[in-house]
């Protein structure tokens, strides 16, 4: 039946009204987050993903637990082990166990993801709501400023950071959350822009609601969706620079472990050609956890699309 | 278009002055300096404030960073503090070997990309088109050090068929295959997140070209389907794909810090390390201002680019 014979009641048997109601019967009314659920677990990608993050972020959270060793335990009778019973992945050099490093480090390199992530979400979305909703001088002093960091060479800018304030595991988090606002922001910022003249918007402001409760109560949660995704990507490349930085030695520091900081010893040729054991397996935590981290994000990307189909 | 090309150079002064600014003003920021990482200790507190004003670290940052402006308006980047070279010669020996390793992994990443991205569009949810999305997701999240250190060990190491880094066999001749073999793993380690990145764009600018009529039409004349996607949509798809290469040629410059890092190839990246380390003022500020050139020119090519291989994108005063 065409849309014009369903209102003007015409060519079926039903009235139009009739029609109506079998519709909405045979599509019954779905929250929004069932639908969102439904689009979600139909990339098997990001079923199986979430459930390798999960894992990991278990284990990461029960290191203590989980762990064999102390991490920072030097056995000085066992250095340069290769892999025995007593440690399935071998000693390093100074004598610890490699398998209670690598999961300590998951820990340490998570965190750095998601701490690093939650200050520019935070950072980003004040500026690009400021932006978006204020635009005139404020948009261009904001949106100059997003041109002036992303002109830097990211990793360039956090060497010479990281410099400034000395390598270690909070250094990191700040440097990472201090430099990776301005792409949240340009989310944001445009984001606004679309929703501010939305007719519910000028309802809340008719109804005298102040600027900013319109910002936080109307407009960001309609924003959520690319939000959540870009966090979701910027945890992945979070955790990735500081597993860069660390490789480098500019990083996490020793004893504390990261994946990151435990590849730093691969970069001589003799560790990396005769001892695989003490530099693949971090190296493949990295891979698995950012993969995953990735493929949801995609998934998510998917999901939260505002044309929702079923 | 020449009046939007003005007016965007106009735009990125402001950018870059910006940039110098922030660049200079973190620096500083940082306690010690480079008379504290080279000065030995048997000299005399005399001796090293001398030297402090030779260099002219005694002066107020501000001051030092008019010092600094003035030089570069006259085209000087100023003289290393580490071993008093000018900085656009320590620069400009280093830039060569980053730029070679920049352009062939572009090179290489869309000449791997294009021809996988076209199968994956053509044969859309194909076992072609899964295998090519999960590659592109490993480009973006393998490290690329770890990447790095697995070829070093498999092709290096185990199999011994390319040398292990450099730029070419020290004190052999000069041959281009010596060259190329020492090129061909940077420029995979290099070349892996753009390809997937490359890869997933022209999968998708792909799909858009051949959903279109005039796609239709060609096939409804009763072209011949190669003909069809590669005169036809192949060329529309490749627009926006072409014009992404400007946009990635700065994270080029970022990544070779860490391909160079491993593979002890001697370029920029390897010498913005050196400069960080020895609080090289003048080295890191010129490195920052080139990087930060490169990637506006970059954005501005990328622009004009699109404008040039599609007409029906102009430019007004206006935008």
């Amino acid at each position: 039946m065409t849309f014009y014979e369903r209102i003007s009641g015409q060519g079926g048997k039903n009235t139009p009204d009739e029609t109506l109601l079998a519709d909405v019967q045979r599509h019954p009314a779905v929250p929004m987050r069932v639908l969102i659920w439904r689009r979600f677990i139909r990339h098997r990608l990001a079923v199986v993903s979430s459930i390798v993050l999960l894992l990991i972020v278990v284990v990461a959270v029960a290191a203590d637990v989980i762990a064999p060793y102390d991490p920072a335990f030097i056995d000085p009778l066992v250095f340069d082990e290769a892999p025995t019973p007593a440690h399935p992945l071998g000693t390093d050099r100074i004598g610890r166990d490699v398998l209670s490093r690598l999961i300590h480090g998951g820990r340490v390199s998570l965190s750095v993801g998601v701490v690093a992530v939650s200050i520019y979400m935070v950072i980003g979305t004040v500026l690009g709501a400021l932006a978006g909703f204020y635009g005139g001088r404020v948009d261009t002093v904001i949106s100059r400023l997003i041109d002036i960091v992303l002109s830097f060479p990211t990793l360039m800018l956090i060497l010479v950071l990281v410099s400034l304030l000395g390598p270690g595991l909070q250094n990191i988090m700040l440097v990472l959350g201090l430099l990776g606002w301005p792409q949240v922001a340009r989310i944001v910022r445009g984001e606004v822009l679309r929703l501010r003249t939305h007719d519910f918007v000028w309802a809340a402001r008719m109804i005298g609601a102040p600027s900013r409760r319109i910002i936080t109560h109307h407009i960001l949660p309609n924003a959520m969706g690319p939000m959540l995704v870009a966090a979701t990507f910027g945890v992945a490349s979070a955790i990735l620079s500081e597993s860069a930085l660390s490789f480098l030695g500019l990083g996490v520091q020793p004893p504390t472990a990261s994946w990151g900081q435990m590849l730093n010893d691969a970069q001589s040729l003799t560790i990396l050609e005769s001892k695989p054991w003490l530099w693949i397996p971090p190296g493949l935590m990295i891979l698995i956890s950012v993969l995953s981290i990735n493929f949801i994000g995609d998934s998510l990307r998917d999901a939260l699309d505002p044309q929702l189909r079923r | 278009m020449t009046k939007y090309i003005l007016r965007r150079l106009l735009i990125s002064i402001p950018v870059l002055f910006g940039v110098t600014v922030i660049a200079y003003f973190i620096m500083t920021l940082a306690p010690g300096d480079a008379v504290d990482m080279l000065v030995d200790p048997g000299l005399s507190p005399q001796d090293i404030a001398l030297k402090r004003q030779a260099l002219g670290l005694d002066q107020p940052v501000i001051v030092q960073y008019g010092r600094w402006l003035g030089q570069l308006v006259q085209g000087n980047l100023g003289y290393s503090f580490y071993n008093r070279r000018p900085v656009t010669e320590r620069i400009g020996e280093r830039l060569g070997a980053t730029l070679t390793l920049a352009f062939m992994s572009l090179l290489f990443s869309y000449m791997v990309a294009i021809p996988i991205g076209v199968l994956a569009a053509v044969r859309q949810y194909s076992v072609w088109d899964y295998i090519a999305t999960v590659f592109s997701f490993l480009g973006v999240s393998v490290p690329s050090f770890f990447f790095g250190l697995l070829l070093i060990y498999f092709f290096a190491l185990k199999l011994d068929l390319f040398p292990t880094g450099g730029t070419h066999t020290i004190g052999a001749a000069f041959s281009l295959s010596d060259r190329l073999s020492h090129l061909i793993l940077p420029v995979m380690v290099l070349s892996l997140q753009n390809t997937g990145a490359v890869m997933r764009y022209t999968r998708s600018s792909m799909l858009d070209v051949i959903h279109q009529d005039y796609i239709r039409a060609a096939r409804a004349k009763g072209l011949r389907e190669r003909v069809v996607l590669f005169r036809h949509a192949l060329r529309n798809a490749l627009i926006p794909v072409i014009t992404l290469a400007g946009l990635q040629f700065p994270f080029l410059l970022g990544g070779a810090i860490i391909t160079e890092q491993i593979f002890n190839w001697p370029g920029m990246g390897r010498l913005a390390v050196e400069a960080i380390t020895q609080r090289d003022y003048p080295t890191i500020m010129g490195i920052n201002l080139l990087a930060a050139i490169m990637v506006i020119t970059g954005n501005l090519l990328a622009d004009v680019l699109y404008g040039v291989v599609d007409p029906r994108i102009r430019y007004t005063e206006g935008g």
